[in-house]
């Protein structure tokens, strides 16, 4: 066992636990934010995706060894950054959610994609969302809400 | 008859003699002949090492056409993964630098080191060669020694490397060593090893470095 600091929403924290540990479940078990879910475990879906350094990452597959002291933001953070916050307005007005479980991943990656590229086309939006998965399939409304969002970021 | 045979030697011997006066140095044994010619030493020399350039460049070869190194040599828009090459999942694709793309980058799951626990293999600056250092065709065949060295030896083609420079690339550069030290699968079994340990390839590339760095002819 380790004690590792973290920096989490803007907020230090401290956790003991296996260097191998998944960010994910150091998130969900020990720090107890659950927004951030836990979908194929492989890096395969998008659902555990959070911000490492700035950088739309699957937190399933980084081990809490190798975070080091870069900054995390999840889902119950990301509403405080001006472009988390326009896409989460464009998320709730264009009722994009079905049943909600890809999410979290989806909105963690549509802000890094819209911070990278304000005005992204749909070939960036489909290159850059294309390993976030939804098997409610609202592919559409995702697309759409990006769209809305990116009329909105300044 | 016996006088017959006795004159007839003798005409020979004379032949004989008369063909090494005129022949000169010409007749002396190989070793004199070296000796006494820089250039065809020099030629002999020339053709020893590109000999032994081209025994170290199919060591080299071995190493560069592995899948732990081809994954991410690829002609495709995507990288590949496995002993088998496959594509890689999760719809990742190359980007404009090799690196992914905004919000799906190598860098969202490869970390600096790699993740055992987890079968994610990391060294930093993780990201896919050019095409232009692409070591197989559209149609995922390899490409033959000749192609590969030819385009590793091109600097408009390797970033502009000359031999210390391909030298120094092969010794120090993260990935190359990533792939020397590949960690476990998703499987937590042992990523299989390249042919040669770093070492080897990196005395292999001296060798091949030092003689011109030779490429096989053909295509």
């Amino acid at each position: 066992m380790e004690t590792y600091e973290l920096i989490v929403n803007g907020r230090p924290m401290e956790v003991t636990t296996d260097p191998g540990t998944p960010l994910l479940w150091v998130l969900r078990e020990e720090l107890k934010m659950t927004g951030t879910k836990y979908g194929c475990g492989i890096a395969a879906c998008g659902a555990c995706t959070v911000h490492l350094g700035g950088i739309p990452t699957r937190s399933c597959v980084v081990p809490i060894s190798l975070v080091g002291g870069r900054p995390v933001v999840t889902i119950e953070g990301i509403g405080r950054d001006p472009v988390g916050r326009v896409v989460q307005d464009a998320w709730v007005s264009h009722d994009v959610v079905q049943c909600g479980y890809c999410q979290s991943g989806q909105i963690l990656t549509a802000v890094a994609l819209l911070k990278a590229i304000p005005k992204p086309t749909d070939a960036d939006v489909e290159q850059s969302m294309g390993g976030n998965l939804c098997r409610c399939a609202t592919y559409v409304r995702i697309r759409e809400a990006i769209k809305i969002a990116s009329g909105q970021v300044k | 008859m016996k006088a017959l045979v006795l004159k007839a030697l003798r005409h020979t011997w004379r032949l004989a003699a008369l063909a090494l006066l005129l022949a000169g140095p010409s007749s002396r044994t190989a070793s004199a002949q070296a000796a006494a010619s820089p250039d065809r030493s020099s030629r002999t020399d020339s053709r020893t090492a590109r000999v032994e350039g081209l025994a170290a460049w199919d060591q080299i070869y071995s190493v560069l056409t592995h899948p732990r190194c081809i994954n991410c040599h690829t002609a495709t828009n995507y990288p590949q993964q496995g002993d088998d090459r496959h594509r890689h999942f999760a719809n990742v694709v190359r980007g404009a630098e090799g690196k992914g793309v905004a919000a799906l980058q190598c860098v969202s799951c490869h970390q600096e080191a790699n993740a055992d626990t987890t079968g994610v293999p990391g060294a930093r600056g993780w990201h896919l060669a050019p095409l232009s250092l692409r070591w197989q065709d559209r149609s995922n065949r390899i490409l033959s020694s000749a192609q590969v060295c030819r385009a590793i030896t091109d600097r408009s083609k390797n970033h502009d490397l000359d031999g210390p420079g391909l030298l120094k690339h092969h010794t120090e550069e993260p990935l190359v060593l990533w792939a020397f030290q590949p960690g476990r699968g998703i499987d937590g079994r042992p990523r299989t090893l390249l042919p040669l340990t770093h070492e080897q390839f990196v005395e292999a590339t001296r060798r091949w470095v030092e003689v011109g760095m030779p490429c096989p002819q053909g295509r």
